[in-house]
C-alpha cells in the first residue's frame, strides 16, 4: 500500500543525484553502445533511447522490487533503470552467455528474472497483453504488485493496444500503461498515423485515468508515476501516462533519418532531459561542478568495465544450440 | 490421490473434455478458463457448458472477442505464476493471435535464457464437416506444428480427449490441443477412472502387417472404418493415432512402417506443406531402405473449404478415398 508521503517525488539531494546518475547511465552505456556497433562488436538492430531517458528513470522510482516491467526494443534504458546490471546488459549486447539472456536475446531481447523485467518484446504492441496477464495473475493470486508496460506511440495503431485497454480496464487490472510518445513510429510520423493523435484521449476511451505528461522532464514523469500507481495499488485498476519525448538519435543504425529535420532534432536537443535537470540541480544549489565531475567519472568507470566485461564474455557453445527451446524433462 | 467428478460409463468426446477440464480446476487452484463464450454461453461448442456456475466468473472467463488480448493475457498470466485454459473458438480465428502464440508463448523461454517459461494451454477447436465454409472449417495443426518451443495435441479418442488436458497442464510449456469439431458428438465407454494419459507416444490403434496408416485427430475413426472394411478383403493394415504432432513420435512410427514396408498417411490438412509431408520425409530420412512402394498421402484437396455438403465432402479425406488409396500401395 502507498502512503500519502510517497506519493510525491521528494528531491533530496541524495534523490536527486540518483535520478541524475541513472539518466546519465543510460546516456553514456548507449553512447558507447553506438561506438561498439560501428567497430561491429555488437550487431543485428540496435535502439537508442537517447533523449527520452527522463521516462524510464522517472517511472522507475515509484515501482516496488516485485512489480514486472514489459518494456519495448528500446529497453536499455529501462533495464539499466530498474536494476540490471549494467555488465549483464553489455554482455547481452554482446551476445556473450554472460548477458542477462546468455546471449539468445540481444540489444532487443533483454530479461531479468531477479527484478522481474519480462524483457524487450520486439514486436510492437506484442508486449501489452502480456502486462495484463501479468496483473491478471497478480489480482487472481491477490498480490499487490502492479505491471508496467511501456511502448511507443506506434504501438497505439496496433490492436492489441486496444484489445488490451479494454480488457485490463474491463477487468480492472493493476497495470501502468506508459506510452512513450517521440512522434515518429519509425519513420512515420503521428499526424501521418493517427486520427486522434493526443495519444492519452484514446486511453480515456476506455475509462481509465489518463493524463499526458512532459517527458523530457524526469521530475514531472516520476510526480505522475507515482500518482498513477498510487491509484493503481489502490484498487483503481489501470491508469496510463502520455510521456511526450523525443528520440535524439536515428531509430536504429540503419537509419538516414530522411523524415525529419535537422532543426526539428536540434529544437528537442534544447530540451534534453539531462542537461535540464543537471541546470535545475546547478542552479538550485543542490550539486556543483565538482558532484557532476564525480558523476561522469563513475558512470564512465561502470561503463567501461561493462565493456571489459563483456569483451572478456565467452560464446555459448554450438553444442548448446538447442537448449531452452522446452524445459529439460526426464525421459519417457 | 485425485477427486473427480464421476464419470458415466458412457460418454461424448465433449463430456469427456468438460470432465478433464473440471478436473482440472478441482485439482489446480492456479487453474482457470478463459475465452470467448465460455462461461454463460456455455462455450460454442458446449465444451465448457455448466462450469460458470460450479466454478464463477474468476475462474470461467467471458473474455471480449479480442483473441490476440487475451490469448497474450493467458501467456503473461502463465509467466506470472498461473495455469491459464485459454479456449480459442476455431483454430481460424487463433490466426488473430498467432503473434502472441508464435512471437511470444513460443519464444520466451529461448529469448529469456531460460528464465521464464509459459505453461499456458490453448484449446481450439479444429477440422470441417459442418457446412461452416471457409473461415471455420480449416485443419491448422500442421501449422503449428511447424514451431518449436510448443507442444502440439491432437486427441482423437474418448480416452485422450479425457486424459490429455490433465498432462499438458503440468507441462512447463506452451501447449496446443487441437479438438476436431466432428468428434465432439462421438460417444462411447470410458472408464470412470480414466485419467491423465502421457503425450510424448503415437499410439497402435490397430495392429496390422500389410500396410501402416498414420493418421490423427478426426481422421483416425474414418481410418479406422477403412482399416476394418480392408482386412474383410485380406489386406491387414496398422493404424498409428500420431496424438502429438510436436514433437512427433518418429520410434512408433519408423517401427510400424519398418514391420509392414508401406506407408499411408491421412491428414486433413491440405497437402502442400503439410505435417503429412513432414512424416512422409522423416520415413525417407529414416525407412527409406525397408520400404517396399512409396509412401503416398490421403489429404484435404487445395482449395478452402466450400459450403455445400458434396463439395465438402469431396475435399476432405473419406474412407473411400482411404481404401483406394491403401489397395493402389498394396497392389490387391
Amino acid at each position: 500500500m502507498t502512503v500519502p508521503s510517497e506519493i510525491k517525488p521528494h528531491l533530496t539531494r541524495e534523490h536527486s543525484i540518483a535520478l541524475y546518475r541513472d539518466m546519465l547511465r543510460i546516456r553514456r552505456f548507449e553512447e558507447k553502445c553506438a561506438e561498439l556497433y560501428t567497430q561491429e562488436k555488437i550487431r543485428g538492430f540496435l535502439h537508442l533511447y537517447i533523449g527520452e531517458e527522463a521516462i524510464a528513470t522517472g517511472v522507475m522510482q515509484a515501482l516496488t522490487p516485485n512489480d514486472a516491467i514489459i518494456a519495448t526494443y528500446r529497453e536499455h534504458g529501462h533495464a539499466l533503470a530498474r536494476g540490471v546490471a549494467m555488465n549483464a546488459v553489455m554482455a547481452e549486447m554482446y551476445g556473450k552467455q554472460e548477458g542477462s539472456s546468455r546471449g539468445r536475446g540481444g540489444s532487443m531481447h533483454i530479461f531479468d528474472a531477479p527484478t522481474h523485467f519480462y524483457g524487450g518484446n520486439a514486436i510492437v504492441g506484442g508486449g501489452l497483453p502480456l502486462a495484463s496477464g501479468l496483473a491478471l495473475a497478480f489480482k487472481m493470486q491477490n498480490q499487490p504488485h502492479v505491471s508496467v508496460c511501456f511502448f511507443g506511440e506506434g504501438a497505439a495503431a496496433e490492436g492489441e493496444f486496444h484489445e488490451t485497454l479494454n480488457l485490463a480496464a474491463l477487468w480492472r487490472l493493476p497495470v501502468l500503461f506508459v506510452c512513450e510518445n517521440n512522434l515518429y513510429a519509425m519513420g512515420t510520423a503521428l499526424q501521418i498515423s493517427e486520427s486522434e493523435t493526443d495519444i492519452h484521449l484514446k486511453a480515456k476511451a476506455y475509462r481509465m485515468p489518463s493524463e499526458s505528461v512532459d517527458g523530457m522532464d524526469v521530475v514531472a514523469v516520476e510526480a505522475a508515476a507515482r500518482r498513477s500507481l498510487s491509484e493503481i495499488r489502490n484498487g483503481g485498476g489501470p491508469a496510463f501516462l502520455e510521456c511526450r519525448t523525443y528520440r535524439f538519435r536515428a531509430h536504429s543504425m540503419f537509419d538516414a533519418q530522411l523524415y525529419r529535420t535537422k532543426e526539428e532534432v536540434e529544437g528537442w536537443k534544447q530540451r534534453d532531459p539531462i542537461k535540464r535537470f543537471g541546470d535545475w540541480l546547478r542552479h538550485s544549489g543542490i550539486a556543483h561542478d565538482a558532484d557532476f565531475e564525480l558523476l561522469e567519472r563513475e558512470v564512465a568507470a561502470e561503463v567501461g568495465a561493462s565493456v571489459l566485461f563483456a569483451e572478456a564474455g565467452t560464446w555459448e557453445p554450438v553444442s548448446d544450440l538447442l537448449r531452452d527451446v522446452m524445459t529439460p524433462r526426464a525421459a519417457t | 490421490m485425485n477427486e473427480r467428478a464421476p464419470l458415466p460409463a458412457v460418454s461424448t468426446y465433449r463430456e469427456a473434455v468438460r470432465a478433464a477440464i473440471r478436473e482440472a480446476l478441482q485439482r489446480e487452484p492456479r487453474a482457470f478458463v478463459m475465452g470467448e463464450d465460455v462461461g454463460r454461453y456455455g462455450g460454442c461448442y458446449a465444451v465448457t457448458k455448466g462450469l460458470l456456475d460450479e466454478f464463477g466468473p474468476e475462474r470461467i472467463r467471458d473474455t471480449p472477442l479480442s483473441e490476440s488480448g487475451f490469448v497474450g493475457a493467458g501467456v503473461g498470466a502463465a509467466m506470472g505464476g498461473m495455469r491459464p485454459i485459454v479456449e480459442v473458438m476455431t483454430c481460424n480465428f487463433s490466426l488473430l493471435c498467432l503473434d502472441q502464440i508464435m512471437n511470444n508463448a513460443a519464444t520466451l523461454r529461448h529469448m529469456s535464457g531460460g528464465q521464464f517459461s509459459v505453461p499456458i494451454v490453448i484449446r481450439m477447436a479444429t477440422g470441417a464437416g459442418r457446412q461452416l465454409a471457409a473461415q471455420h472449417s480449416h485443419s491448422l495443426e500442421g501449422w503449428y506444428a511447424h514451431i518449436p518451443g510448443i507442444r502440439v495435441l491432437a486427441p482423437a479418442t474418448l480416452e485422450d480427449a479425457r486424459g490429455m488436458l490433465w498432462t499438458a497442464l503440468t507441462d512447463p510449456d506452451p501447449v496446443l490441443i487441437f479438438e476436431n469439431i466432428m468428434l465432439y458428438n462421438m460417444s462411447g465407454t470410458l472408464d470412470i477412472a480414466a485419467g491423465a494419459v502421457d503425450i510424448d507416444h503415437a499410439a497402435v490403434r490397430r495392429p496390422g502387417r500389410d500396410v501402416s496408416l498414420i493418421t490423427y485427430g478426426g481422421s483416425l475413426a474414418k481410418t479406422m472404418e477403412a482399416a476394418g472394411n480392408l482386412a474383410q478383403g485380406g489386406i491387414e493394415a496398422e493404424v498409428i493415432d500420431l496424438r502429438t504432432l510436436r514433437p512427433l513420435d518418429d520410434t512408433t512410427i519408423m517401427g510400424s512402417v519398418g514391420k509392414t514396408r508401406r506407408a499411408v498417411i491421412i491428414d486433413e490438412g491440405w497437402r502442400s506443406g503439410s505435417i503429412s509431408a513432414e512424416i512422409a520425409t522423416r520415413i525417407m530420412e529414416q525407412a527409406f531402405w525397408s520400404l517396399d512402394a512409396p509412401v503416398v498421402r490421403v489429404c484435404t484437396e487445395e482449395v478452402p473449404i466450400p459450403y455445400p455438403k458434396h463439395l465438402e465432402d469431396a475435399a476432405l479425406p473419406s474412407r473411400d478415398k482411404i481404401e483406394a488409396t491403401v489397395h493402389r500401395v498394396v497392389g490387391r
